[in-house]
């Protein structure tokens, strides 16, 4: 048999470029699809990727890179990107009052209007070819034929009742074409479908009169201000909705001026602080002792002890979370059918602040030990054990030894990770949300705010969970979120590199 | 601590003993109640810890069959949990396998390719990933509003928004991916490159096969980060057949609606075997998380 075998020219690059060029051609068509829908950011963002991928895989200099495009791309178009737009809607009054852009305002105010009963006759559609007639029974009028496909005036003139009428059901089905259509009647007057039976007399209640300026059926004129994002009249009385428009600093002022945001946010923040440091604090006591305990060589049933011991990490949090939210429910809990039988009391465990707030820690306890136990275990074993026996044969007791030797052996290699656990237990959103939803509210806010609400889900519940849905408000809280997280985020990576240069230098 | 007395020693043993068995009776407390209220009848009962008329309602129900109680009344399933269950399962493999590929090959480049900025984009990694994406919950919920208004595939109540936006969990796995590349041997790529191998076959027939044990305990972490994932699912998913686990859980224990027996029964079918994976992954996770996060 012939040898076969081709030598395959290492440096040939035309199918990629071709690839490559296609992939780039039908992103940028994406985008500019994107573009024309008024969505110019998200098609910005579109080019972006396409002209990085284009790069990045069209030039051989870019070896490299393509291995870490998409990782990087991926954690720019979801994180960096989401952060900033949270940070700019910070900026803008983005909230249930101003929902929509401006278009869509125009749109919704113009389509408005009030239907004149009187004139009310019921219709009928008929199929003629491709287009419809509509017939009008009361008055004996037949439309001209129409398509029904865009916004469209047709006449009606007397006529007689078509032979066959389209079922209500597949007249129904017309209803979007319907709603575009006006129709004249031989007198001049214009009549538009008014609801899914009838058509009758629409007076517009805004008429569009010039570029930012409607007219109300009642002659009042109403103009756009784009500071406040509403159509106001004269007097200045805001028509809703309204759309979003950029307001500066306005959230910001609200939130340190207001003293009935300002207020529940400082107890927000406090308790913020206060939970993640206990939560730090007790999770690592208690996995600390568990390991130590655990680290015992006499010590009998190691792993049975360690799997038990860290199932509450194992089992999912939202579970368990729910499972305490149950079992500490003031009537029928078990644990105050237990407290109740023991010492006769039955605490309200969530309508009380101070008790929510110990619930709260309590489960956060219990959730996060085996992680601390587990890490704790890892660690002990890298303290040499002649250290611990010369303090020994000096006479210092098991704990003096724990205390002195053991524990500041530990804590360095340690230190990034209690405060990654700080950073965590900041943002617990998903603790608080499912055990007390942040509640009971603090008396007398202008705005929600819980008892035992982190700044997280304080801003989850602005954003969210109410009427208001002030995604403004939110972001700029979140801002502020953010300027405490980069530093809890710095201090990590400072301690990090000393852990690292630390256990350089050692080995 | 060296030499010790038999006597000390048996009563040490005793303490840690007797401390071991209360501390754990008082943690594993809430899996003995959850089990024991899947079993009572109705939804506010109270009573023992081995229930006195043991039943399978909340079992069945939970399976998404009809009950028929002895009265004759046939009760319907509340919620379909199994359904919730396929959605997490669904979202967490695609998502999971998303995640381990973008991280495999960017730890990959970062461990082993010149790359020029490269230690600064690992910090800025690093830095990223200390913000947690439920603080852009906002704008990810106006992005994907606004994206579904161009295509509702993308956009709110629907399972590729919330899959893309999992997407963005590699910053610390690429972390720790990366510790265990630094770890191999660079004689292995030298080899390689002198047989004339591309980088990219080197990662593909070399690093890879190698990276199976770590590939596996990323996948498995970030599959019951994505399925234990609560605030992203609740701000994009709306109707209740979309919903994952995490976000349906929550509506057995409504103020208006308490379903405490039912819960109870899901929630064990549910968290089980999460639980079994977990415990099997657990032993790898730790050296993981550690190794990846103090390796500079």
């Amino acid at each position: 048999m012939a040898d076969t075998t081709v030598q395959v020219e290492a440096g040939s690059s035309l199918p990629r470029l071709l690839i490559v060029g296609l992939t780039t051609v039908a992103l940028f068509y994406v985008s500019f699809y994107l573009y024309q829908l008024n969505q110019p950011l998200f098609g910005a963002i579109l080019l972006a990727i396409a002209t990085g991928f284009a790069v990045i895989f069209g030039a051989n200099r870019f070896y490299g890179a393509r291995f870490i495009f998409p990782g990087v791309a991926a954690v720019l178009t979801f994180i960096a990107f989401p952060v900033a737009y949270t940070i700019y809607i910070g900026f803008t009054n983005y909230s249930s009052f101003n929902l929509l852009t401006y278009d869509r305002t125009l749109e919704v105010l113009t389509a408005r209007g009030a239907i004149d009963p009187s004139t009310e006759q019921p219709f009928a559609v008929a199929q003629d070819g491709n287009s419809y007639r509509i017939w009008l029974p009361d008055s004996g009028l037949l439309s001209a034929p129409v398509d029904l496909a865009s916004e469209q005036t047709v006449l009606v003139e007397p006529g007689e009742q078509p032979e066959t009428l389209l079922a209500r059901r597949d007249a129904i089905k017309l209803r979007e074409g319907l709603g575009l259509l006006t129709l004249e009647t031989p007198d001049g007057g214009l009549i538009k479908n008014a609801g899914l039976r009838t058509f009758a007399t629409v007076t517009p209640d805004f008429v569009q009169t010039g570029d930012d300026e409607l007219t109300r059926s009642d002659g009042t004129i109403l103009t756009a201000n784009h500071q406040t994002g509403f159509f106001e009249d004269e007097n200045g009385d805001q028509v809703p909705p309204g759309w979003r428009v950029n307001i500066g600093t306005d959230n910001f002022e609200r939130v340190f001026q207001s003293a009935g945001i300002r207020e529940p946010m400082v107890s927000v923040f406090v308790w913020t602080f206060a939970f993640a440091t206990l939560s730090v604090v007790l999770t690592f006591a208690v996995g600390l002792t568990l390991a130590v305990i655990l680290q015992w060589p006499h010590l009998r049933f190691k792993p049975l002890y360690r799997i038990l011991l860290i199932l509450p990490y194992a089992v999912p949090a939202f579970i368990s979370i729910l499972v305490f939210r149950g079992l500490f429910n003031q009537n029928f809990g078990e644990i105050n059918l237990i407290l109740n039988a023991l010492f006769g009391v039955e605490p309200n465990w969530f309508s009380n602040g101070a008790l929510a707030r110990t619930m709260l820690v309590i489960v956060n306890t219990w959730l996060g030990y085996p992680y601390m136990m587990l890490l704790a275990m890892g660690f002990l074993q890298a303290v040499p054990e002649d250290h611990k026996k010369a303090a020994a044969l000096e006479g210092a007791g098991a704990l003096r030894v724990f205390f002195t030797i053991t524990l500041p052996q530990i804590l360095p290699p340690f230190l990034p990770l209690l405060i990654a656990s700080f950073a965590f237990n900041f943002n617990n959103l998903v603790l608080v949300f499912l055990l007390t939803r942040g509640l009971p509210d603090i008396p007398g806010t202008v705005i929600p705010a819980g008892e035992t609400d982190i700044l997280a889900s304080f801003t989850y519940r602005l954003a969210f969970d109410n009427a208001g849905q002030q995604f403004g408000l939110a972001g700029a809280i979140t801002l502020l979120i953010f300027v405490v997280v980069a530093a809890i985020s710095y201090a990590n990576f400072v301690a990090m590199r000393r852990a690292a240069a630390r256990r350089g230098g050692q080995s | 601590m060296i030499v010790e007395r038999p006597r000390d020693l048996l009563i040490k043993k005793c303490m840690a003993h007797g401390f071991m068995i209360v501390f754990l009776a008082l943690i594993l407390f809430p899996f003995f109640m959850v089990l024991s209220i899947s079993f009572r009848e109705g939804n506010f009962s109270v009573g023992s810890i081995i229930p006195e008329n043991p039943t399978l309602e909340h079992w069945v129900l939970a399976l998404g069959f009809d009950y028929n109680r002895a009265d004759g009344t046939v009760v319907e399933p509340p919620y379909p949990v199994l359904l919730w269950m396929w959605n997490s399962i669904k979202i967490g493999l695609i998502a999971g396998l998303g995640v381990l590929a973008l991280s495999t090959i960017s730890a990959y480049a970062f461990s082993r390719i010149r790359i020029r900025g490269k230690a600064a984009m690992l910090d800025g990694l690093f830095l990223i990933q200390m913000f947690p994406t439920t603080l852009a919950l906002v704008a990810i919920y106006a992005i994907f509003d606004a994206l579904g208004e161009v295509n509702p595939i993308l956009g709110l109540n629907s399972h590729v928004a919330l899959v893309l936006i999992y997407l963005s969990g590699v910053t610390l796995h690429i972390w720790t991916i990366k510790g265990y590349f630094d770890s191999i041997d660079t004689a292995l790529d030298k080899a390689a490159a002198i047989d004339g191998a591309t980088p990219w076959q080197t990662f593909r027939h070399i690093f890879l096969p190698l990276a199976v044990p770590i590939m596996s305990v990323v996948f498995v972490l970030s599959f019951i980060g994505f399925i234990n994932d609560y605030p992203i699912a609740s701000v994009l998913i709306r109707s209740e057949s979309q919903m994952t686990l995490a976000v349906g859980s929550r509506l057995y224990l409504n103020e208006f609606r308490y379903l405490w027996g039912d819960f109870a029964a899901a929630a064990v079918l549910s968290g089980l075997p999460i639980t079994v994976v977990f415990l099997f992954a657990q032993r790898y996770l730790v050296s993981g998380l550690s190794d990846g996060a103090v390796k500079g």
